[in-house]
């Protein structure tokens, strides 16, 4: 079955490349069936390989498969090689599975686009699971570029899918810029790496990192997680993401939200043995991870468009997940990347939802009440919501915990109290999302009066004076969303923690991580947990109280606190800082190169060249006179010279 | 005294042989051919080539020595007597059609194309002084003639009587060069006069011989300041002799030049590299500069091919292994390149109305979309652009350089690639982009001048995308 492995990639190809050619003359439900079935093919294929990796010696559960030789050039040989171990066994189920359910769910969100748009959206979806795999499964750093890159061009082609709209054109712009700011320091780090070890292969790169010089080892993770810090949207890189919302949204789902984004954390779980000898580079790891994490929360707290609301949320965390590879809880980290697929992905599935009954509504000012139209989305929307928050037993509550206690239990006391406070605005941003969404007063209308909204400085003019008519989503769209509640609701199972009973999941890792003893004493991991599900309870509570109960509370403290409400609502003015230090100094710079340094100085120069040239080509023109002559006194002259060069020397 | 008979091993010379005495069979064939049948003495001469080339391969791999260690056959002489076939089996397809169209429709062309070819394949086997002369005059008197063969054309006839004074003049130093030479050894083998060397090191009569014989060379190849009969005989002689010109000699007499040298005198290297660097840097700039204003199509291949020599002179400064494997991979990728574009030149000319000037070429592409395209390849070819052939010999040769310690010659080689590209680039750019010239829209192209192109194309492409098995066989190196 291992040797199957190539299959796992090749069919979200083969389906990409069928639709990619065929989908303009290939009834509509023949496109759906082969984008997902390739998707679904590619699951079980991943399935059967988890269950034959399972099935081996726990000590050997890890396979290197050779398919050619891909690069061989002189000492440089890179195989395409996959790699399968529990880590990227993982990987591939959350990826092919995840992706799977947003693909059926995709046949239901984008069925009103026309006929040559539904083709693209379904090519670019199997394209992207592709690469993703790609990355998950190479077992070289070159291949992992591959699928790193790859990846974030289908993120471009999908995040401006409907590229007419100039936010979606510029959104997929500024992601891809954005992220290549992080993929420059990647490459960097693989060249690195390549000068350092002669390989790229990753087995032999880990089983020789011992021999290096620790400074380099500290250079090649920090280049290594430049690239993270782009594609996993952290501090300072994050902006793209949630510009990232103008694609569809089973892209946020799919793409900015359960795997994509994830890959910068499945990076560095990756490359491991290398940030294990770094203290310094997983320190920088880990506090990139808490800053961001509270710092997107805090943003979190006053958006009013559900769709960025999410966005932000998923950068935050993101940053958990980055919390736990930089302190050493790879298995953590990458457990809560589990969960959180499941349950972001459904919050943006949820969303999705909304969007659809709502004629692409999104924000929350004109949203309300829907809890009795859609009761579907309703109940799945909740679960995830509980998941997200840290409500016990609920999947985010296991492995948020994982990752506190690991940060307690390792000494990083301040990053524990940032994450501890991150989880409470968490609880809270997102039942604030919740509340307004499905409970208090509906402020759309169905007929054409305005909406009912009392405060409408920010509205948007162009969802404004829309009157619309809820309605459930069908069930092709609410099946996915019951399958990823229920993985929301048990999928934190896995990886209890060892008061409560048996954590699989670190069991699971150990061949690929070392396990990870907390060496927490009973009564201190109670406590902890204690601490967890108060701080996520206190911001459920405030979210009930401040929307539900006191609705008047937030419109006054936004009123008193307008400093600090402006701050966050403009998002810490970041991408105004942003635009004017790069961008329009970057234009102006730009202007300077072509305007002074390329057309006077490098085109001035190499005009100046080309007359010298000719001027000379003119000059010896005129030696060539005809004459036979002339020639031979010539040739005389140059012999005498050679010849007295030769012997007076 | 001891009377030792020479070793008369003709199997050694067969390539030679076989050629001299398809000359023979051709010459007398004229005698009772139809003047409308003479492009089967042309056909006659082809195979004779091919079975010159089939004894050639023959030979390969077993280096033999004889007539005295006159002559070898080595995998490097082997290598470049291939080349020589190779050479003047495509002038002889572009040729067939051509001499009809200018009217010197005679089975002489051929005899005097085939006598020239063993000169040429002696001077490229030959290892002794006295031999390479012979097979030097053995080639040039055929070319003399070649060139002045249009005897209607003031200016062939102009291009045949200068080639003949001035090669008349070389040949003079060439062989003052080698009574030197005999003078300070006793001696004209190649292997003798480098041991006589390494007995008596300075050897001031040696010296003023070596520098006559670079001359001689000099002048063969082209090399600044002795190109001065280039640009005016291949503009005056027939384009189809040019094209032969233009790759044979260079074949053989660098050939000869590189064994000379090499196997010779490597004790004077120290002297002759920097003589020889101080030429190739000579060769090269002026070469490329004067093309970039040339008009005219075939005095810009001529100020081309002095360039291209000069290149292939970086590799013998080289020397070493490398040096030589990448000359000899520079000669064959320059023959088939070179004759591609002359070829194109005779495929698209009206009878004996050619595309002499640049400007005629205008809209080419458009009227004859893959002679243009050919021609384009070859064009890029010349300039260096990968994957082409020009591309890996001139890599080839660039990376000698910088390993043997001459990176500075390497760096004013690729700085004048750069200018040379802005010459081949213009006949592209005329006919891609700007409008037909009229009175070029009726050419029946000759499906053999046709043929010629795609087999040179094939081989331009071939060495470039999968340079390694020429690589290989021209690695072979000399037989000391």
């Amino acid at each position: 079955m291992i040797n199957s492995l190539w299959l796992i990639p090749a069919l979200p190809l083969a389906g990409a490349t069928i639709n990619a050619i065929f989908s303009r003359k290939l009834p509509r439900w023949l496109v759906s069936v082969i984008a997902c079935g390739a998707v679904g093919a590619s699951f079980v294929v991943s399935l059967l390989a988890f269950f034959a990796m399972q099935s081996t010696d726990e000590h050997h559960r890890v396979f290197n498969v050779s398919l050619f030789t891909w690069i061989p050039v002189a000492d440089f040989k890179v195989d395409v090689a996959f790699l399968l171990d529990p880590l990227s066994a993982l990987m591939l189920l959350v990826v092919t599975g995840v992706g799977f359910l947003i693909h059926v769910y995709s046949i239901g969100y984008m069925d009103a686009e026309r006929d040559d748009g539904y083709g693209h959206f379904f090519t670019y979806l199997n394209l992207f699971i592709f690469s993703m795999l790609m990355l998950v499964l190479g077992s070289n750093y070159l291949l992992m570029y591959v699928g790193w890159e790859l990846v974030g061009l289908c993120s471009y082609l999908l995040i401006s899918f409907w590229f007419h709209k100039p936010e979606a054109a510029s959104a997929g712009k500024k992601a891809f810029i954005t992220t290549r700011v992080g993929d420059f320091g990647f490459g960097l780090g693989v060249l690195l790496i390549f000068t350092t070890f002669g390989t790229l292969d990753f087995a032999d790169i880990f089983a020789h990192a011992k021999l290096i010089d620790q400074s380099l080892i500290t250079i090649i993770t920090l280049l290594l997680f430049a690239g993270a810090v782009g594609k996993s949207a952290q501090i300072p890189l994050y902006v793209w993401l949630p510009d990232a919302m103008e694609g569809p949204t089973p892209v946020s789902a799919l793409i900015h939200a359960a795997t994509m984004v994830t890959a910068g954390v499945y990076m560095v779980a990756r490359s491991h043995a290398l940030f294990e000898l770094s203290p310094f580079s997983s320190e920088v790891v880990a506090w990139t991870g808490a800053l961001t994490a509270i710092y997107t929360a805090t943003i979190a707290l006053v958006q009013m468009d559900l769709k960025r609301v999410l966005a932000y949320s998923t950068i935050s965390q993101l940053g958990y997940m980055f919390v736990a590879v930089g302190i050493g809880a790879y298995g953590a980290g990458i457990f809560h990347l589990m969960t959180h697929a499941f349950f972001k992905a459904l919050l943006f599935l949820g969303a999705g939802s909304v969007m659809h009954a709502m004629n692409g509504i999104i924000d929350m000012r004109q949203l309300g009440g829907l809890r009795a139209k859609m009761p579907r989305t309703y109940i799945t929307f909740l679960a995830a919501a509980l998941a997200i928050a840290g409500f016990p037993f609920f999947a985010g509550f296991f492995s948020k915990d994982e990752i506190l206690a690991s940060a307690f239990a390792t000494g990083h006391t301040a990053i524990w109290v940032i994450g501890l406070i991150t989880a409470g605005l968490t609880a809270f941003y997102i039942f604030r999302a919740f509340f307004l969404t499905f409970h208090t007063e509906p402020r759309w209308t169905t007929d054409d009066r305005r909406p009912l909204t009392e405060d409408d400085s920010h509205r948007s003019s162009v969802n404004g004076h829309r009157s619309v008519h809820p309605h459930e989503s069908p069930a092709v769209m609410t099946i996915p969303l019951a399958i990823l509640a229920v993985l929301s609701v048990i999928g934190g199972f896995a990886g209890m923690p060892k008061v409560m009973g048996a954590n699989f999941l670190e069991h699971y890792f150990e061949p690929v991580f070392k396990p990870h003893d907390l060496h927490l004493a009973a009564s201190t991991e109670w406590m902890l947990i204690g601490a967890s599900v108060a701080a996520g309870l206190l911001g459920i509570a405030l979210a009930y109280w401040f929307y539900i109960a006191r609705p008047t509370i937030p419109v006054t403290l936004a009123r008193r606190f307008s400093g600090i409400y402006n701050l966050l609502w403009h998002k810490y003015w970041i991408d105004e800082i942003y635009s004017w230090l790069f961008v329009d100094k970057g234009y102006r710079l730009a202007m300077f190169l072509w305007q002074v340094l390329d057309v006077k100085i490098i085109d001035g120069a190499a005009n100046g060249l080309g007359r010298a040239t000719a001027a000379l080509s003119r000059v010896t023109r005129s030696w060539q006179s005809g004459y036979a002559r002339a020639y031979a006194l010539m040739m005389l002259i140059a012999t005498v010279i050679v010849l007295g060069w030769l012997i007076l020397r | 005294m001891s009377l030792s008979v020479p070793d008369l091993n003709f199997r050694v010379i067969a390539p030679a042989l076989i050629v001299a005495l398809t000359a023979l069979i051709v010459l007398l064939a004229e005698l009772v051919t139809p003047a409308p049948r003479k492009r089967w003495l042309g056909v006659l001469g082809l195979i004779g080539l091919l079975i010159a080339a089939g004894a050639t391969v023959g030979l390969w791999g077993a280096p033999a020595s004889a007539f005295g260690g006159m002559v070898v056959a080595d995998n490097f002489g082997l290598f470049l007597t291939l080349v020589i076939l190779l050479g003047a089996a495509l002038s002889i397809l572009l040729a067939l059609d051509f001499v009809r169209a200018h009217r010197v429709d005679q089975g002489e062309y051929y005899v005097l194309v085939l006598f020239a070819v063993v000169g040429m394949i002696l001077m490229a086997t030959a290892t002794d002084l006295i031999v390479i002369f012979l097979a030097l005059e053995l080639l040039s008197l055929p070319l003399y003639i070649l060139a002045a063969f249009k005897r209607a054309d003031a200016r062939s006839l102009e291009a045949g009587l200068k080639y003949f004074l001035l090669g008349a003049f070389s040949s003079a130093f060439f062989l003052y060069g080698i009574a030197f030479i005999f003078g300070g050894t006793g001696t004209t083998n190649l292997m003798k006069i480098a041991d006589a060397l390494a007995k008596n090191p300075r050897n001031d009569l040696l010296l003023v011989g070596a520098g006559l014989l670079l001359v001689g060379f000099a002048f063969k190849v082209a090399l600044v300041p002795f190109h001065w009969w280039t640009p005016d005989v291949y503009d005056g002689a027939p384009t189809a002799v040019t094209a032969f010109m233009s790759v044979g000699v260079k074949a053989a007499a660098f050939g000869a030049f590189f064994r000379a040298f090499l196997v010779a005198l490597p004790a004077f290297a120290f002297d002759w590299r920097i003589v020889l660097a101080a030429l190739a840097v000579l060769t090269m700039t002026l070469g490329n500069v004067a093309a970039l204003l040339q008009s005219n199509v075939k005095r810009m291949l001529a100020y081309s091919s002095i360039a291209h020599a000069g290149y292939i002179l970086i590799a013998l400064v080289a020397m070493g292994a490398s040096g030589l494997s990448s000359a000899l991979f520079y000669l064959l990728a320059y023959t088939l390149t070179n004759l591609g574009a002359f070829g194109a030149v005779i495929a698209l000319s009206d009878g004996e109305r050619e595309r002499l000037e640049i400007r005629d070429w205008g809209g080419a592409a458009r009227q004859y979309p893959f002679i243009a395209a050919m021609f384009a390849i070859f064009m890029l070819s010349l300039a260096g652009f990968p994957p082409l052939a020009g591309f890996t010999g001139k890599f080839l040769i660039f990376s000698a350089a910088v390993e043997t310690g001459w990176a500075w010659l390497a760096v004013i080689g690729v700085l004048n690639s750069l200018v040379s590209a802005y010459f081949y680039l213009r006949p592209i750019v005329q006919m891609y982009m700007s409008e037909p010239v009229p009175g070029w829209d009726r050419i029946r192209v000759a499906p053999l001048v046709a043929l010629a192109l795609v087999l040179a194309l094939i081989g331009v492409i071939a060495l470039g995308l999968y340079p390694t098995p020429a690589i290989v066989m021209a690695t072979g190196g000399f037989l000391r």
